[in-house]
């Protein structure tokens, strides 16, 4: 479903992925570890077609990144740490906007089910900018999967979030990915990934350090698997 | 026949996206109305100074209006056009919208499309309150036009020069520094076809102004229609 090959970016001077391979599966949740300045971020933004490559070869869902970037834009739902919501719409009205630029038919009834599935339908009058970080980060959720898309792009999307909304967006994660969807996942926190992702990649100064499948890695090993990635003892 | 059907297909849907951000502007100003409220009173701040800083005879004031009238518009427009491109960076939302599978030129038309009706919003209710003012009759069919195109030429440029200037860390200051000299040929035109319709000129006097607006308004559409996707993708 994604495929990279050398990929490479850079910012100026500076080389933020360098010749980086990755593949994914159809239907895989790859969790993406990696420290601050690893180029995650960098990485997924590139995936979303946010960013263009220098250098390298990028297929998702079998369209060509940059020159097919629109076509692979309607199979992309990405989350960030940032909502990507207009504070001053409501729930309902951010999701109709979304629905409009996604030209989806059946508008009404898809964010029903939508409001719904993130657990927010009895809010869908209220204006996003009312909601505490994590109603906004479901409703984020919402709006990534509103068009039903085959790739899941997630950044980090548990940042500020605190224990109970972390635990709702695994649910909600937990259920996008059940409906067999391929995703990629940042995050730093460990311990959340392990239950939602199928494999860990570890990504570190600009190219994968390491990647296991979770029935290779059993259950509690994951800190013992980063940190042997890290110190580049586990190819 | 099939390929006649998706051309239509795809000029519905770039209208679309394009009236959709519009529409998504015009809700979120309606209910938060901070980008026309800041425009209006810094616009009526700017006349009422100059009323009082300029003690005008009636000869002079003719000449000056069309000078502070532009003054006043540009102005304003800058901050309209701050405004408007902040809403979409500070939650992310200009990502949003480039994440859509649409062409991106339509993100530009839309951006264009609501600022403009802003920009309109803020002139209807100037140049009434200026004529007041002033005791000067604006209401005049020719200067109208001067202002529909210098309004839909600054904000042409200006929608794009907002796009790059946001991705700074210094945007408010920015934007008037891109955006000044670029948008000086569209002002002095407009100042000049202004002060000809008011000093009772005829059309064709100062059809060379009126030309140049108007080519300069398709020049700048085109390059923005060319250039946005580059501007705003890293």
């Amino acid at each position: 479903m994604i495929e990279v090959q050398k990929l490479v970016k850079r910012f100026g001077l500076k080389t933020v992925l360098r010749g980086m391979d990755f593949n994914v599966a159809q239907g895989e949740f790859v969790a993406l570890l990696g420290p601050n300045g690893a180029g995650k971020t960098t990485f997924l933004r590139i995936l979303a077609t946010l960013s263009r490559p220098s250098l390298g070869a990028i297929r998702i869902a079998g369209y060509q990144l940059p020159s097919q970037a629109s076509s692979v834009r309607k199979k992309l739902g990405v989350v960030s740490h940032l909502p990507l919501l207009y504070g001053d719409l409501t729930a309902e009205e951010n999701l109709r906007f979304f629905a409009r630029m996604y030209n989806i038919n059946n508008q009404a009834d898809r964010i029903t089910e939508v409001l719904d599935l993130v657990g927010l339908l009895s809010r869908r009058k209220d204006l996003v900018r009312t909601f505490s970080r994590g109603m906004q980060q479901r409703l984020a959720i919402g709006r990534a999967v509103l068009h039903d898309p085959e790739v899941m792009l997630f950044d980090e999307p548990h940042t500020g979030l605190d224990q109970d909304a972390c635990d709702m967006l695994d649910k909600v994660l937990g259920d996008v990915a059940a409906r067999g969807r391929t995703v990629v996942m940042t995050s730093h926190d460990l311990g959340r990934v392990e239950d939602l992702a199928t494999r860990f990649d570890v990504l570190n100064k600009g190219k994968i350090m390491a990647s296991r499948k979770k029935e290779e890695l059993g259950t509690g090993n994951i800190l013992t698997f980063y940190k042997k990635a890290l110190a580049g003892m586990d190819g | 026949m099939a390929e006649k059907t998706s051309l239509l297909d795809k000029i519905g849907s770039y209208l679309k996206a394009i009236f959709a951000i519009a529409w998504k502007d015009l809700a979120a100003e309606l209910r938060s109305r901070e980008l026309l409220s800041a425009m209006l009173v810094f616009a009526l701040l700017v006349i009422l100074i100059f009323n009082f800083a300029l003690k005008l005879d009636a000869k002079t004031r003719i000449a000056a209006t069309s000078g502070i009238l532009w003054v006043t518009f540009t102005f304003a427009g800058t901050l309209g056009l701050n405004r408007s491109m902040a809403v979409e960076k500070d939650r992310g939302c200009l990502d949003g919208l480039l994440l859509a599978p649409v062409d991106r030129s339509s993100i530009y038309f839309g951006k264009v499309l609501s600022n403009i009706f802003f920009m309109f919003i803020v002139e209807a209710i100037v140049l009434p309150v200026y004529s007041v003012l002033y005791n000067i009759n604006l209401f005049n069919s020719g200067l109208l036009l001067v202002i529909f195109l210098g309004s839909v030429g600054y904000i042409a440029i200006g929608t794009l020069l907002a796009a790059m200037a946001v991705q700074t860390r210094t945007r408010d200051v920015m934007l008037p520094i891109l955006l000044f000299p670029v948008v000086i040929p569209v002002v002095v035109a407009a100042v000049e076809a202004s002060s000809g319709f008011l000093q009772g000129l005829a059309l064709s006097e100062v059809s060379y102004w009126i030309n140049l607006l108007f080519v300069y308004d398709l020049v700048f559409i085109a390059i923005a229609f060319m250039v946005f996707d580059y501007v705003v993708e890293e």
